[in-house]
């Protein structure tokens, strides 16, 4: 053959690759058109938040765009010893334009995440500078109070002078940046962040172990059943699937509640004394009983749908080759179902580590997970930034389980159906 | 060493599902040691099931079947050492065919070395040495049967069972696996117990078969037997092709017997089933043992006329209008001497009595 590829022509004398591009731009166009809508609406809706989610966690401009000639002032400061008068000056003249804009609100709050005791002096500097004269800044600010006269303050203000910050990440791990710009774990007595993360892992893990455990001899029967029996248990087993989250989350209340059905039933065959009902609500045990109810199908559905693929023989031949039931079982079936087994944990812990209504209903204070201090943050505080910062480390974590996962098992031993 | 002719026996086996309907009744059924027997019977005969009990996967719901004179019911399928090659081969698709082939011997806990030998050698009698590391589903629908014969056989099992094991390979591939099969049986030595629905696979393979039908066995011999010997019109009509007449019997004796048939004419057949005249009867007449234009004295002869001709190479295929049957099927050799079978054409047709069978009516 020769080294030169010839070129196949058409008919026509067209090449022929040309030919064909020709021929499929309208199928590939006409393809595109379909997805068109469904593209742009998760640009919208899902690639959109998220970018402007990024960008509010790192987005420190609000102090830096309020404070602009303090900061360009403070440029050539060392931050050693208390700042030059023209810092001062600048400090004087920004602040006064806040206060006539009437936003210094904003900025106290700011200066005060950053330290304790801003929003005071922030407040008596406004009522003072109506009174001030023309030059010498330093000495008449730092006559208003005596914490104006303290660098600690002026390093704080400093510290707020970058665009982008990660101060919302360390917040969400108990870190901070302490004065020398150190990240230092904050004290333990005020530590939350970590306790929520480290439960809602363990939540999440507990979860999907007791979803497996109950849901492969669920699917096991679904799969091996007559017709007319599968059926029935399906829709068993797709119903809750069908109620509300709210509903199926209320009667658990319902039921688990200390006066509930479940503590009444307890009570009356004698398991419990009257007066010592357990409390199954409002703690952990809630949410777990309530959450593994509630992610069950998730785990029964993708195990079923595998288990429906393995040929009954593959058992009956393991046991004529002279393996116990337990052997043909362990050596034959139960590695055929790993895909479904991967497919089902993955889909239910994902689903449970970032699960909101069910604890926040049932979960009480030991109950919550970290994605009801992202809620709080968002409705309560509305620290968005914070929330934001939480949201993204939330996402990072699924994406970082789903990679070891995908290292573990690999994704394409997955089937979902 | 004596062989021993009762080594799988069925002993008045019924079983049900439902206990509605049976679909094996009152089973007695011997294997001798190293036979090759076959179970052949259209689809829900029960054949399957039989094979199923044998194996352990289904009880029978009365009598007892035995192995090697000892009563199995009881033992559950992984104690009772048969190997079983499946419809669908069954081959473990998660394991290479070194592991599908190690497994029994690994459950068995024999030694890493005997299990390389023992697989070693399973693989070369199936000719796929070297196949060792592949995964099942890599393999062609001909290799994986060949794995699971294979499987089947490397623990030395007392007998092997195969359920319907080609069925899944086209006609060529089929044929040559037969052989394969027979080969490696008559090599070994092994019981077989075969099932099909295919009966040219049960008569190039087995020693005996047995006709099942409606949960009974209808007829258990040879297969040249069965062919030529059939003893009721079940197993006639099964067995390869078959012209039919249905009549009553007029004069009865225990060499010959006269039938007038439906549309009034006489014919001389071999009575079987018939007992006495005036008994209906079905008489089953092979394709080639009705000759053409025969100089050969025969006691039957007759003239048909030829209603359709169809041209098979070596040799063509006559459809007759004969004494009223209009199907009536004849096999004629591609020789100079029958260039005259044109449609439409009166033609003499004649056979012996003796070959003519008059069995049970349908």
């Amino acid at each position: 053959m020769s080294s030169e590829t010839q070129k196949i022509l058409t008919t026509d004398g067209i090449p022929l690759e040309v030919s064909l591009k020709k021929a499929e731009r309208k199928n590939k166009l006409k393809a595109f058109l379909l997805v068109a809508p469904l593209l742009l609406f998760l640009i919208i809706t899902y690639i959109f938040p998220i970018g402007d989610m990024l960008m509010r966690s790192i987005d420190d401009r609000m102090v830096t765009n309020m404070l602009p000639k303090t900061f360009k002032a403070m440029e050539d400061w060392d931050g050693k010893e208390l700042p030059p008068e023209k810092v001062f000056e600048a400090f004087y003249f920004d602040y006064k334009l806040l206060v006539e804009e009437k936003t210094f609100g904003k900025l106290a709050t700011q200066l005060n995440y950053e330290k304790n005791g801003f929003k005071s002096i922030l407040k008596k500097l406004k009522r003072k500078m109506k009174k001030f004269e023309e030059g010498n800044y330093k000495e008449q600010i730092m006559g208003v109070h005596k914490r104006w006269a303290n660098v600690e303050y002026w390093r704080a203000i400093q510290r707020r002078s970058a665009s982008f910050t990660n101060a919302k990440y360390l917040k969400g791990i108990d870190m901070y940046e302490n004065e020398d710009g150190k990240i230092v774990n904050v004290p333990e007595d005020r530590q939350i962040h970590r306790v929520l993360w480290l439960r809602t892992l363990e939540v999440a893990f507990f979860v999907t172990l007791l979803c497996f455990l109950m849901a492969y001899p669920i699917a096991h029967l679904l799969a091996t059943l007559p017709m007319k029996y599968s059926n029935l248990l399906m829709i068993c087993v797709l119903l809750p699937f069908w109620t509300s989250l709210l509903v199926r989350t209320a009667s658990w209340m319902i039921l688990l509640q200390q006066q509930g059905v479940v503590n009444d039933f307890f009570v009356f065959i004698g398991l419990v004394a009257d007066d010592a009902r357990p409390e199954m609500m409002y703690n952990k045990t809630g949410t777990y009983v309530a959450m593994t109810q509630i992610l069950l199908p998730f785990m029964v559905l993708p195990l079923y749908s595998v288990m429906k693929t393995i040929s009954p023989s593959l058992m009956r031949a393991g046991k004529s080759l002279g393996g116990t039931p337990f052997v043909a079982f362990w050596k034959v079936y139960f590695p055929l179902t790993i895909p479904g087994i991967g497919a089902g944990c993955l889909l239910v812990f994902i689903l449970a580590i970032g699960y909101y209504i069910t604890p926040a209903l049932v979960g009480g204070a030991s109950g919550t997970l970290i994605s009801n201090q992202i809620a709080f943050h968002m409705k309560s505080t509305l620290d968005w930034s914070f929330a934001s910062a939480m949201g993204l480390m939330l996402l990072a974590g699924v994406l970082a389980i789903y990679w070891i996962y995908n290292k573990l098992v690999g994704i394409d031993n997955i089937k979902l159906g | 060493m004596p062989k021993n002719e009762q080594f799988v026996k069925f002993d008045k086996v019924d079983k049900s599902y439902d206990g509605k309907v049976l679909v094996v009744k009152d089973l007695n059924l011997d294997i001798a040691e190293g036979e090759f027997i076959t179970m052949l019977g259209p689809s829900g005969s029960g054949k399957t099931t039989c094979l199923m009990m044998l194996a352990g996967f289904e009880t029978p719901t009365n009598g007892e079947i035995y192995l090697d004179a000892n009563p199995i019911s009881n033992i559950p399928p992984h104690k009772r050492g048969i190997g079983m090659v499946f419809q669908n081969y069954a081959l473990f698709p998660h394991m290479t065919v070194y592991e599908n082939l190690a497994f029994p011997l690994r459950v068995r806990k024999i030694p890493k070395d005997d299990i390389d030998k023992k697989v070693d050698k399973a693989l070369s009698m199936v000719s796929l040495t070297g196949f060792e590391n592949r995964m099942p589903g890599q393999l062609s629908g001909g290799q994986q049967q060949r794995v699971a014969v294979a499987r089947a056989l490397v623990f030395d099992p007392a007998v092997v069972l195969m359920d319907e094991p080609l069925g899944a390979l086209d006609k060529n591939l089929r044929e040559s696996m037969q052989y394969e099969i027979k080969h490696i049986h008559e090599s070994i030595g092994v019981t077989v117990v075969y099932v099909t629905h295919d009966q040219s696979e049960a008569l190039t393979m087995s020693n005996r078969i047995a006709v099942f039908n409606d949960g009974k066995v209808q007829q258990l011999s040879s297969p040249d037997k069965l062919y030529e010997e059939p003893v009721n019109s079940f197993v006639a009509e099964f067995i390869g092709e078959n012209n039919t007449f249905g009549g009553q019997v007029t004069n009865f004796s225990q060499e010959k017997c006269k039938v007038k048939l439906n549309d009034g004419s006489e014919i001389l057949a071999n009575p079987i089933t018939v007992k006495s005249n005036g008994d209906k009867t079905t008489v089953s007449l092979r394709p080639e043992r009705a000759l053409i234009n025969t100089k050969e004295k025969m006691d039957n002869n007759f003239k048909g006329k030829i209603e359709e001709v169809i041209y098979h190479g070596d040799h063509t295929r006559v459809r007759l209008d004969l004494l009223g049957n209009k199907e009536f099927i004849l096999k004629v050799p591609n020789s100079s001497a029958n260039m005259d079978i044109k449609l439409g054409n009166q033609i003499n047709v004649s056979w012996n009595s003796h070959d003519a069978r008059a069995l049970d009516p349908k």
